[in-house]
């Protein structure tokens, strides 16, 4: 059975008498039972919108929808007794210390922190030394970890997680990706969205979304392979003079700024090795100082998914 | 364009609030011109750092010069001369487009005639013509950060402090704000930016990395790749911020 | 059960960790008693006012003797003619003359009856009315001391039969209990609603197995709690500090009070369903609801002076009614006989109220 069934959902938002946003447009994919899914997008790709719905907290205009089986309208309340959540804001108390939080969230579900304290006792360890600190005076790193102790506390089969690592630095990013791999070796079901593309290789499987679409769902791994081209990266000592010259040739499909390299795609195979390519591009004086090729980032895939869909429309 | 006058100079410049120091002694030189990337982990004391430039709080020992001004004494003038954008402040969101750029350029003094000649340089440069007089909460956030940092930069200033300006923007969109970040830079106006994406701190000229109040390290991000062995600049965070003591934010 | 009284405790944490929110809940009756029952009372003391006495006799000097040892007035000077008293009034601090015709003891001996002028500066007629009030009410006294033989002169307020000292702060606490049980208790439930939703924690209460029912319920119980406390802090502040005397039955004033309680604990319900801000909840509160309770309720504008339109709002107010039953039960120390019809109102409004909101009440979020 499908941890999770999305059946053409659609959600607007009235904007006024005559405009709406439309947060999710005519959006199915499943989730299996166990697996970490990941919803891979910007802000106001609709994500947020697809939790609430999921989370029984709003209703879709149209389209259907099921959790651990149960339909998010009709059996909400069921839905509620099963799933945790962790919304994308920093929703604790504030003025509450780190085990009032918990133990009142333990309550709320029914439980305490004793019965399920295996389940968080991994994360929970990390933020005790400071369990009579208000909430409020935590770091991001630690207020995150609290979040995910509160929407554990009551052994959710389901766990839904909204932007969990947005504005956490890469330290605490990594430690919590690690805690998702352990609670998922137990057997829940994690449903996280990201706006970070390095985070989808850390997802089983994933969606990528964008106003509302999606563009493409898949294992990390088959989005990558699926991407149609020959990807170059190229390199520089004028790199911002650079990324104009290149989308200046007629060669060049297209062309975006990567870190330390530009990312580029050819019209068409030129059958140049990537050294003569770099000659015959230095020989129109552009400069360049290392041309590879490479395996395709995420990233990547959805830069081009998201100009197909723009140009598409 | 890279010269080699110094636009930002601190020497030990200390924030204390009562026993927490935030920033211990931070020293550091930025240039004209330059992508300066201040990184750090979560509570490392970039947000006071940056604060104390800004001229929005007085440190509590040491000196900086930003564009020039003493920052204990001449924050009015650095206010003039800087430019500020944040992701969480940045436009009004119920004003237009346009009603943005003439107030933003009202309180930096633009003249009537420059606010014109920008605002309708700056709709067409950022592809706004057609919503340039719908409420600015309309727009997608990409617009918006773009917008935003269009009208940071209005008049000119020396530096422009970006305070994670491209947080949860689409990648498309990332890179259009780092094409503009790029025109400024080549302008001559130097730039301070934080992020998160690690890939960003790539297209910096040089970055700093913050951890427990101090600057660990200061290069370009190949030098800094080479010292830690790192394939990314995301290697070289870890390393540097995994030994962090400090916490609290 | 167990969730219910984690609830209400983690509701008592918020309100004794936010030290603005616990000035206000507590602060406000007792700077509201202090002012109304001192700076703002309508009790005027040592108004300045000028006498004139043609009949100069036993009487008259009786009457101004009187007159001049209350602490209400301080005369200052005896004309010899009405024609006088406009200057007077002109010259300055004059609020009030008091004029006695010629030959008052004899008129009064042979029952012929007399009369008393008294003018007031009327340009603020507040304090004119309360003035003219003090000077009838002496007067009357004075008759009533002496066996009636004095006839009716000056109509007299009939609010003073039961305010024999004329005491402003009688009429003031139970405004002030009515003031500030509504705007506390609107204030803080519909503030305190919003503020989870702003914080996001609504979402997880909501996806919660609670019942969001008794999510609602168990935000009003502390807050209605608190509210009793404050209630017997005002009475505490009027019975100590303004020398009050309740003289009715207390359980039948706190059950009362209870019920307003309700009322005002179903509109901040009602207000928090229809916005999503902090602000906004506490605008609606304070302007929704401070200038109605004010004007409506009675105790700073009567009622009976307002156009018939207004009156009829003012039917509308809960803390309208409450004050009737609160000066019914308080001061004159009447039963519940008495005001049982005030109360069916008061209860109707609660019940519509709670309709309301239970039909307004969201179960999701949008």
């Amino acid at each position: 059975m499908a941890a999770v069934t999305v059946d053409h959902l659609i959600k607007k938002y009235r904007q006024d008498k005559k405009t709406s946003i439309t947060a999710l447009n005519n959006i199915s994919f499943s989730v299996k039972e166990g697996e970490i899914f990941g919803l891979i997008g910007p802000d106001g790709a609709g994500k947020t919108s697809l939790f609430r719905i999921l989370t029984t907290l709003l209703l879709a205009d149209s389209g259907s929808a099921t959790v651990c089986g149960l339909d998010v309208v009709k059996d909400f309340r069921q839905i509620r007794k099963q799933v945790g959540y962790m919304p994308g804001r920093f929703s604790l108390y504030q003025d509450l210390t780190v085990e009032e939080n918990l133990r009142f969230f333990a309550t709320v579900f029914d439980t305490t922190i004793e019965e399920n304290y295996h389940l968080i006792k991994d994360i929970y360890v990390q933020i005790e030394p400071f369990k009579n600190r208000r909430a409020g005076k935590l770091s991001g790193g630690m207020k995150q970890k609290l979040a995910l102790c509160c929407a554990l506390i009551h052994k959710p089969t389901i766990l839904f997680l909204d932007e969990p690592t947005t504005g956490v630095d890469t330290v605490s990013r990594k430690e919590f990706w690690e805690m998702l791999k352990r609670l998922k070796d137990q057997g829940i079901t994690i449903l996280v969205s990201t706006p970070y593309m390095d985070e989808a290789t850390l997802c089983e499987r994933i969606a990528l979304i964008q106003t509302g679409n999606i563009l493409s769902i898949n294992t990390p791994e088959g989005i990558i392979s699926n991407y149609p081209e020959i990807l170059l990266a190229v390199k520089g000592d004028d790199m911002s003079h650079l990324l104009k010259s290149l989308r200046s040739l007629p060669e060049v499909k297209s062309c975006n700024a990567f870190g330390e390299y530009h990312h580029i795609t050819l019209k068409k195979d030129l059958k140049l090795s990537e050294t003569d390519l770099q000659k015959k591009w230095n020989d129109q004086s552009l400069q360049i100082k290392e041309v590879i090729s490479i395996r395709p980032t995420v990233e990547d895939c959805f830069i081009r998914l998201m100009m197909e869909t723009s140009k598409a429309s | 364009m890279m010269t080699k006058e110094v636009v930002i100079k601190t020497e030990k410049l200390t924030k204390r609030f009562g026993d927490f120091i935030a920033t211990n002694e931070i020293s550091f030189d930025v240039y004209s011109g330059e992508i300066f990337g201040f990184l750090g982990a979560n509570g490392a004391g970039k947000t006071t750092a940056m604060s104390m430039l800004c001229g929005l709080l007085t440190p509590s020992s040491g000196n900086a010069t930003v564009a020039g001004y003493d920052i204990y004494k001449q924050t009015e003038k650095i206010k003039k001369n800087i430019g500020y954008m944040s992701q969480k402040f940045s436009l009004y969101e119920d004003l237009t487009p346009r009603e943005n750029i003439r107030f933003f350029g009202g309180i930096y003094g633009l003249s009537d005639k420059e606010i014109r000649e920008k605002s309708g340089r700056l709709i067409e440069q950022l592809g706004l013509a057609s919503e340039a007089d719908k409420l600015v909460v309309s727009l997608p956030l990409g617009w918006k950060q773009k917008l935003a940092f269009s009208v940071a930069i209005i008049h000119e200033p020396k530096i422009v402090f970006l305070d994670e300006p491209t947080g949860g923007v689409d990648p498309v969109t990332r890179r259009q704000f780092w094409e503009l970040i790029y025109d400024a830079s080549d302008r001559g106006i130097t730039i301070f930016v934080t992020t998160h994406y690690m890939d960003e701190a790539e297209y910096c000229n040089r970055i700093s990395m913050m951890v427990d109040g101090v600057i660990k390290e200061l290069d370009s991000p190949a030098n800094l790749k080479e010292k830690y062995k790192a394939a990314t600049m995301d290697e070289v965070f870890f390393e540097l911020a995994r030994g962090a003591v400090r916490k609290a934010d | 059960m167990k969730q219910f009284l984690s609830f209400i405790s983690k509701e008592f944490h918020h309100v004794f960790r936010d030290r603005k929110t616990l000035l206000l809940l507590f602060g406000m009756p007792v700077a509201q008693i202090v002012l109304f029952g001192f700076a703002l009372t309508n009790e005027i003391k040592n108004s300045k006012i000028v006498i004139c006495d043609y009949s100069k006799d036993a009487v008259t000097q009786k009457i101004i003797e009187k007159i001049e040892a209350s602490n209400y007035f301080e005369i200052e000077k005896s004309l010899k003619s009405d024609k006088e008293i406009e200057s007077a009034f002109k010259a300055g601090d004059i609020k009030l003359a008091i004029i006695f015709p010629s030959q008052f003891q004899q008129d009064i001996m042979r029952g012929t009856g007399t009369k008393i002028q008294i003018v007031a500066d009327a340009s603020d007629p507040n304090t004119a009315t309360t003035l003219t009030n003090y000077a009838s009410g002496i007067i009357r006294d004075y008759q009533s001391e002496n066996g009636g033989m004095l006839p009716m002169t000056i109509g007299t307020n009939p609010r003073m039969i039961y305010n024999p000292e004329l005491k402003g702060s009688t009429n003031f606490v139970p405004g002030v209990m009515a003031l500030v049980l509504m705007l506390i208790c609107v204030l803080m439930t519909s503030a305190s609603i919003v503020r989870e939703k702003e914080n996001g924690t609504m979402e997880i209460l909501l996806v919660s197995p609670m019942n969001p029912m008794l999510v609602i319920i168990s935000k009003a119980i502390p807050y209605f709690i608190l509210s009793l406390i404050n209630l017997v802090v005002i009475l505490l502040l009027s019975v100590f500090l303004l020398d009050m005397e309740i003289k009715g039955s207390l359980l039948l004033l706190f059950a009362e009070s209870a019920l307003l309680i309700i009322t005002a604990l179903c509109l901040g319900l009602l207000i928090s369903n229809s916005t999503n801000s902090q602000q906004s909840a506490m605008i609606i509160s304070l302007m929704g609801l401070l200038l109605p309770t004010m004007m409506f309720t009675g105790f700073m504008f009567p009622l009976e002076n307002m156009p018939r339109p207004l009156q009829i709002i003012s039917n509308l107010v809960p803390s309208k009614w409450y004050y009737i039953i609160v000066k019914n039960v308080m001061i004159k120390g009447l039963g519940f006989s008495y005001i049982w019809k005030e109360t069916l109102v008061l209860v109707a409004m609660t019940m519509v109220l709670l309709l309301l909101s239970f039909k307004n009440f969201k179960i999701r979020l949008a």
